[in-house]
């Protein structure tokens, strides 16, 4: 299942491979002396993490893909990261020096005959555009931005739902705080807000880019002292010790908390979808998703 | 471990015996988690209860990262004094919190003989603890790498040690803030990066690392005082041969695994086993390609293992999520603790994991001996094997549509510390509560991951709560409290504890203080929580 064609020379590649590690593991374990000795040598001449190259033009990046497809992967994969026979070319030290292709070029032009890489007839032209979707490709894979297709629900389900056992209409209807709500969100976006209620975590600080595309009702809490005097507003702050709030004129209030005093009673608004959590079947949601993005 | 251990510290017997991995003062926390057995209770006894309200503020210091001293703290002590450079990089990098501004402190802070040690990412000080005024300030200048955190520094005598983003081994005088040597201990071009404390053990610095990318993971042993390397165990199979192999798709695959050991671990003087977790499989959230089968499970990741720590080989294991497709590492301390178990008295080690389950084990042989979901919101694992390990549900796998899990990819815990009250036999776990998120698969990506082939791939999976693309990518619920997870069959009460933030706990302290306010007892065995 794993492998598209047998590996004809499984020994040599292994070997090849094991030389490749020995050899960074033996620099590892070095005596620290002869690693101090050889330091500056080193840094001056490092490999760069991530380096860093002027964007390639697109026509160039996806030529360079097309011939990476029909020349290259093969052996290293249709994503670089190594195949059956090749190894991963994202992370090797050639391709992270190289610039434009002028190291990569007498490799691909010469072959490796003691690896088992053939030489190739491909031009310096081509191997540069080869080269500029190497470098396109990222180092990690985290943050990386990726596309989702979250529209696989079946929109008469999610009316269904949202109508009946989701009673969703409790709190929202389809021609009222809903309406349009397929042309103002992705769909993506509208599943996440299905989840989350809108407002993302409660009591979290959101960074500046993933402020919600909604603006969800707040979470209120009232206070009340053993004097008897009760004090309203938006929550800002609680745990064990203390409870802070905001007024409706703007003032901020803190209160200490021991055992049970002051008496605190918390409001959100949207505790249904956090009650929901722990229920939620994901063929509802990608129904109702499909269902809201047909609100136009 | 021949005793060589901290030297500066007295040897302190605890009345009440039976404590594990001691051997420290009580009035000193030495190391990352105050002593061995990473349960970070303190014996002190001078705050309890009844004063610990009347506690006040005795002075505050700034510190500022970076050659620059500094403005000096609001009120108190002057400006620092200058910092000490070292560093291999003829071009450091520019990264606020670490060549200037105010540095995030997020590891422990170790206390010797009045003196408080305390590291950021390339940045460590030494601070007057009764006053707070800065005694010398090192500045490490840094080629790059993650500058995620620090978790603290390593006690040898008058040495120190810390790790620095970009992968090296750092050796202070603790008397001057000199640099008496530094050693590289990751490639830091295979994306390799260091927060993680070293942990003294005898002769021993124990130095683990970190990576996202898909290198393999490993613990090292360094000499300290010359800093050479005793050994190197990788927590994934490197050669063919090695045990565990055969848990993973090929040679290439396991190489790549990660299994990176980024928290320190715990020490069990009597077997000499040093006992700590192990990162997540890499590539993370998917399994096709590194375990496509059943006995793929991905040895050692998400896994307590325990190393001998003089020859630096493998004493047991025990896996905590085989085949892991959550990104859930298993890196939480390991506490170490004795009692009861089933009726016979055993020598235990206890992790709350990232994955929502809590597991107890036979420190000496590994053997498993509970697991107990401490996260209700965990869904992932609908049951539990022989072995006593979760069993991952395939329909909350990454899918192209999303499909909704708990714990998000921040786990149910993360790296905050737990803490063992030894005189109720509870831990003390930082759960987030409410943590919920997407797994999602880009379609690209998951085109590729079914691509037939052995070989690696990266690809990328979207989880609410987690960073990423805004308009994908929203945390559902997120909050911290504290829950605890009793061992024993002895659970005693529960307490309402501070929400959000790991720490010590007092003998005669903090959980304390709430004591009035028991909620109910838990049954043997059971978790649940303390704040919401």
């Amino acid at each position: 299942m794993h492998s598209r064609r047998p590996v004809r020379f499984p020994g040599m590649v292994i070997i090849a491979f094991a030389a490749t590690m020995c050899a960074r593991e033996s620099s590892a374990q070095a005596p620290p002396r002869a690693a101090q000795a050889t330091q500056a040598g080193r840094d001056g001449d490092r490999v760069p993490d991530y380096p860093v190259r002027p964007p390639a033009p697109p026509q160039q990046v996806s030529h360079g893909q097309q011939l990476f497809k029909s020349n290259c992967s093969f052996c290293h994969g249709s994503d670089a990261r190594g195949g059956e026979a090749g190894p991963n070319l994202v992370r090797d030290e050639v391709v992270l020096r190289d610039q434009n292709g002028e190291l990569i070029t007498p490799i691909v032009q010469n072959g490796i005959p003691a690896q088992g890489m053939p030489r190739f007839g491909l031009s310096a032209a081509e191997i540069t555009d080869i080269a500029a979707w190497l470098h396109s490709q990222p180092l990690s894979d985290r943050g990386a931005p990726s596309t989702l297709d979250v529209l696989v629900g079946n929109a008469k389900e999610g009316e269904a739902y949202f109508n009946g056992a989701g009673r969703c209409t409790q709190c929202h209807l389809a021609t009222g705080d809903l309406a349009g709500i397929g042309s103002r969100y992705e769909p993506k976006t509208i599943q996440n807000l299905i989840v989350s209620g809108g407002g993302g975590g409660r009591m979290r600080r959101r960074s500046a880019g993933a402020a919600p595309p909604v603006k969800a009702p707040p979470t209120t809490v009232t206070v009340t002292l053993p004097s008897g005097r009760r004090v309203q507003g938006e929550l800002d702050h609680l745990s064990a010790f203390v409870v802070a709030l905001r007024d409706s004129a703007g003032t901020y209030h803190s209160f200490a908390r021991h055992d049970s005093i002051p008496k605190v009673v918390v409001t959100n608004p949207l505790q249904w979808h956090i009650d929901r959590l722990p229920r939620w079947r994901d063929a509802d949601i990608h129904d109702l998703t499909a269902y809201l993005v047909t609100l136009k | 471990m021949k005793t060589a251990t901290l030297m500066l510290l007295i040897p302190f017997c605890l009345p009440n015996g039976s404590l594990v991995g001691q051997g420290l003062a009580p009035d000193s926390w030495p190391t990352y988690a105050g002593d061995y057995s990473q349960r970070r209770y303190s014996t002190l006894r001078q705050i309890d209860q009844t004063n610990v309200r009347h506690l006040t503020l005795a002075w505050v210091r700034r510190l500022t990262a970076g050659p620059d001293a500094g403005e000096g703290s609001w009120f108190g002590p002057p400006p620092g004094p200058p910092a000490i450079t070292g560093g291999v990089a003829e071009q450091p990098v520019t990264m606020p919190g670490a060549t200037s501004g105010s540095p995030r402190l997020s590891g422990s802070i170790l206390q010797v003989n009045g003196i408080l040690y305390v590291s950021s990412p390339d940045n460590a000080w030494a601070v007057d603890a009764l006053d707070g005024h800065v005694l010398w300030h090192y500045w490490w200048k840094s080629r790059g790498g993650i500058h995620i955190g620090n978790r603290g520094m390593a006690m040898y005598g008058d040495w120190l040690y810390f790790e620095t983003p970009d992968d090296y081994l750092v050796s202070l005088d603790a008397k001057t803030g000199q640099e008496r040597w530094h050693k590289e201990i990751a490639d830091f071009s295979q994306q390799y990066f260091s927060t993680t404390a070293p942990v003294v053990v005898g002769d021993h610095v124990l130095v683990g690392t970190g990576d996202d990318l898909d290198a393999p993971g490993f613990l090292q042993s360094f000499d300290p005082q010359t800093g050479d390397l005793q050994w190197k165990f990788y927590t994934v199979p490197m050669n063919q041969g090695d045990p565990g192999l055969e848990t993973w798709a090929s040679l290439d695959a396991a190489r790549h695994g990660g299994a990176q050991v980024w928290i320190p671990g715990s020490y069990d003087p009597e077997t000499q086993a040093y006992i700590f977790g192990t990162g997540n499989p890499t590539p993370a959230y998917t399994a096709r390609l590194r375990a496509p089968g059943d006995t793929h499970t991905n040895l050692y990741t998400c896994s307590v293992v325990a190393v001998n720590v003089n020859t630096g080989k493998l004493a047991w294991y025990f896996q905590t999520s085989p085949n892991d497709t959550h990104d859930w590492d298993a890196t939480q301390a390991p506490v170490l603790f004795d009692g009861m178990f089933a009726g016979k008295p055993r020598k235990m080690t206890m992790q709350a994991s990232r994955n929502g389950y809590f597991f107890v084990l036979d420190r000496t042989t590994g053997e498993h001996l509970l697991t107990a979901k401490y996260s209700d919101a965990a869904n992932w694992a609908e049951t539990v094997n022989a072995k006593g390990q979760p069993v991952r549900n395939a329909a909350k796998d990454n899918t192209v549509a999303g499909s909704l899990v708990s714990p998000d990819n921040g786990g149910a815990t993360n790296w905050h510390p737990p803490s063992y009250d030894p005189r109720t036999g509870l831990l003390y776990v930082v759960l987030r509560a409410c943590s919920w998120g997407w797994e999602a698969a880009s379609r690209t990506s998951w085109d590729r991951s079914a691509r037939p082939s052995s070989r690696l791939i990266t690809r990328r999976a979207s989880s609410l709560g987690n960073t990423g693309s805004p308009a994908e990518v929203v945390p559902v619920c997120s909050r911290r409290r504290a829950v605890c997870c009793s061992p024993t069959t002895d659970p005693g009460a529960w307490w309402p504890l501070a929400c959000g933030g790991g720490g010590p706990r007092c003998r005669s302290g903090m959980p304390g203080s709430a004591r009035s306010r028991t909620l109910r007892r838990p049954t043997p065995w059971t978790v649940g929580s303390m704040c919401s």
